[in-house]
């Protein structure tokens, strides 16, 4: 294994698995979906950074942070549907992304690259990931209880504005180091596929993120490994392997309800 | 018996520009069963969250030191949860305090196969799972219950099992409850106090001195056909 497609691995795993642990609360949030426009919210800062030529996640973040801002405080001028505003923000932003974007690289900042992260890159993704990962643990079972009931959740003296404060500077995080990986076109299904799949196979919220932690490393090895033999885009093929075992859940759920009925 | 456990005065609450409750002053005993009263949009529900603190208000609400209050929200059914993948052992695990083994609260709640501990939230029927919600608020050892409609999206026998089981509760453990029901039979029967509340008029006492014909109507608007029948 050549030291840049080692790189590339252990930054694709961190970012999967910390991605598809997030998941689950997204997922059961109903917010999977939330990941795709903040993923194009970043398209502006990805093209800066392609431009200017320093990281791309370091270019994506704060145009997130400012998307979710921006969002944040549209719903309370206008208290119109989040979701709503959302497209408006995010459209905007890849129409401007796109003003200056040289058309050349637009296929990098649509589905990645991750053969371009260097050592100082992938220590940068690795370290954050492991970081994000613990304040998701930290805030888990929280979060789990917000989703269920808030007014439990407020009995239970939890703050529950700090926690979704919390989870969403989670969530800009994961999408800026996911944009480099895998491009603002596939960052949704970086986040969702894992935890849809580990969803079908599970019953308690244990093997629920189990699961989807799993399925999050096993998706990039499997990607960068077809990417290795064939040379097609990793990105692509680490979505692609996603989706495969999201395909293979379906199945063994349908012959698991089948074999109980 | 006679200590005030809860001491509301001149409460008034105001949601966005709407007043939902004003200048209301009550007093709840240790060892009370107070059922609130009133017909839909009256401010119950308002008036027990805001008791928990989770609404803002304008007056005085004190609540006795030794009050641990334990709450059961309205709307919670299995139906909200049937896609979650959450075990009752680990829907108790979620509860910051808990004290002892959930099979301890289960059993309270007349549950005593182990084996609940293994379903999933989402598959128990109506009655289980509100039984099992009424463990899960009960595992951090309240002294004060309150309810809002503990009874929503059960059948009718559910309703008289739950209904029981709080009474029991309410006995054995000597316990303060404050909770509101839409079921006259069951304020006649159980509570030891009522709160009527409209927008416009409150009433608070004994059962027997407020559900009265004419207390009724002016609270609801309209005649009430209800039989009484004191224990």
């Amino acid at each position: 294994m050549t030291q840049q497609l080692f790189l590339s691995l252990i930054s694709c795993v961190a970012v999967g698995a910390t991605a598809a642990y997030l998941g689950t609360l997204m997922m059961e949030k109903k917010m999977s979906l939330v990941a795709g426009p903040l993923g194009h919210l970043a398209l502006p800062g990805v093209a800066l950074g392609l431009i200017y030529g320093f990281d791309i996640s370091l270019g994506a973040f704060p145009f997130i942070i400012l998307g979710i801002i921006i969002i944040w405080l549209l719903e309370i001028l206008t208290h119109l549907p989040t979701e709503a505003l959302t497209a408006i923000v995010f459209a905007t932003g890849v129409a401007a992304a796109f003003l200056f974007l040289p058309i050349e690289q637009a296929e990098i900042a649509l589905v990645g690259d991750i053969e371009s992260i260097g050592l100082q890159g992938a220590i940068i993704t690795v370290l954050l990931s492991i970081f994000i990962f613990f304040v998701i643990k930290k805030i888990f079972s929280a979060m789990i209880l917000i989703n269920i009931s808030e007014d439990l959740a407020k009995i239970e003296k939890i703050n529950i504005k700090k926690y979704n404060f919390i989870y969403l500077m989670a969530i800009a995080i994961i999408v800026a180091l996911s944009v480099k990986l895998v491009g603002t076109l596939l960052t949704a299904a970086l986040i969702a596929l894992p935890a849809a799949t580990a969803k079908n196979l599970s019953k308690s919220i244990k093997n629920y993120t189990i699961l989807s932690f799993v399925f999050g490393i096993l998706a990039p090895i499997l990607g960068l490994a077809i990417f290795k033999s064939t040379g097609l885009p990793a990105g692509i093929l680490i979505i692609l392997s996603g989706a495969l075992f999201f395909l293979i859940s379906v199945f063994v759920k349908h012959l698991l309800s089948a074999t109980n009925n | 018996m006679d200590t005030n456990i809860l001491e509301v005065k001149n409460l008034s609450v105001k949601l966005g520009q709407e007043k939902i409750i004003n200048n209301l002053s009550f007093n709840v005993k240790k060892g009370e069963f107070l059922t609130i009263l009133g017909p839909n949009a009256s401010g119950k529900t308002v008036l027990l969250k805001t008791l928990l603190d989770i609404f803002d208000y304008s007056g005085k609400i004190v609540w006795s030191k030794k009050a641990e209050v334990g709450y059961l929200p309205q709307g919670l059914t299995p139906l909200k949860v049937k896609n979650f993948p959450l075990l009752v052992e680990e829907f108790f695990n979620l509860k910051k305090n808990k004290f002892g083994d959930p099979m301890e609260f289960l059993k309270l709640v007349g549950i005593t196969d182990k084996n609940i501990l293994k379903d999933s939230i989402g598959s128990l029927s109506g009655g289980q799972f509100q039984r099992m919600l009424l463990a899960w608020v009960l595992s951090s050892k309240p002294n004060v219950l309150l309810f809002d409609e503990p009874t929503t999206g059960i059948d009718t026998n559910g309703e008289k099992t739950v209904y029981s089981l709080l009474h029991d509760l309410w006995k054995k453990e000597k316990m303060t409850i404050i909770m509101i029901t839409h079921d006259l039979n069951i304020v006649s029967k159980y509570s030891t106090n009522v709160l009527c509340m409209s927008r416009d008029n409150v009433y608070h006492g004994k059962p027997k001195e407020i559900l009265l014909p004419e207390i009724l109507e002016e609270i609801y608007d309209a005649p009430v056909k209800y039989y009484q029948h004191y224990h």
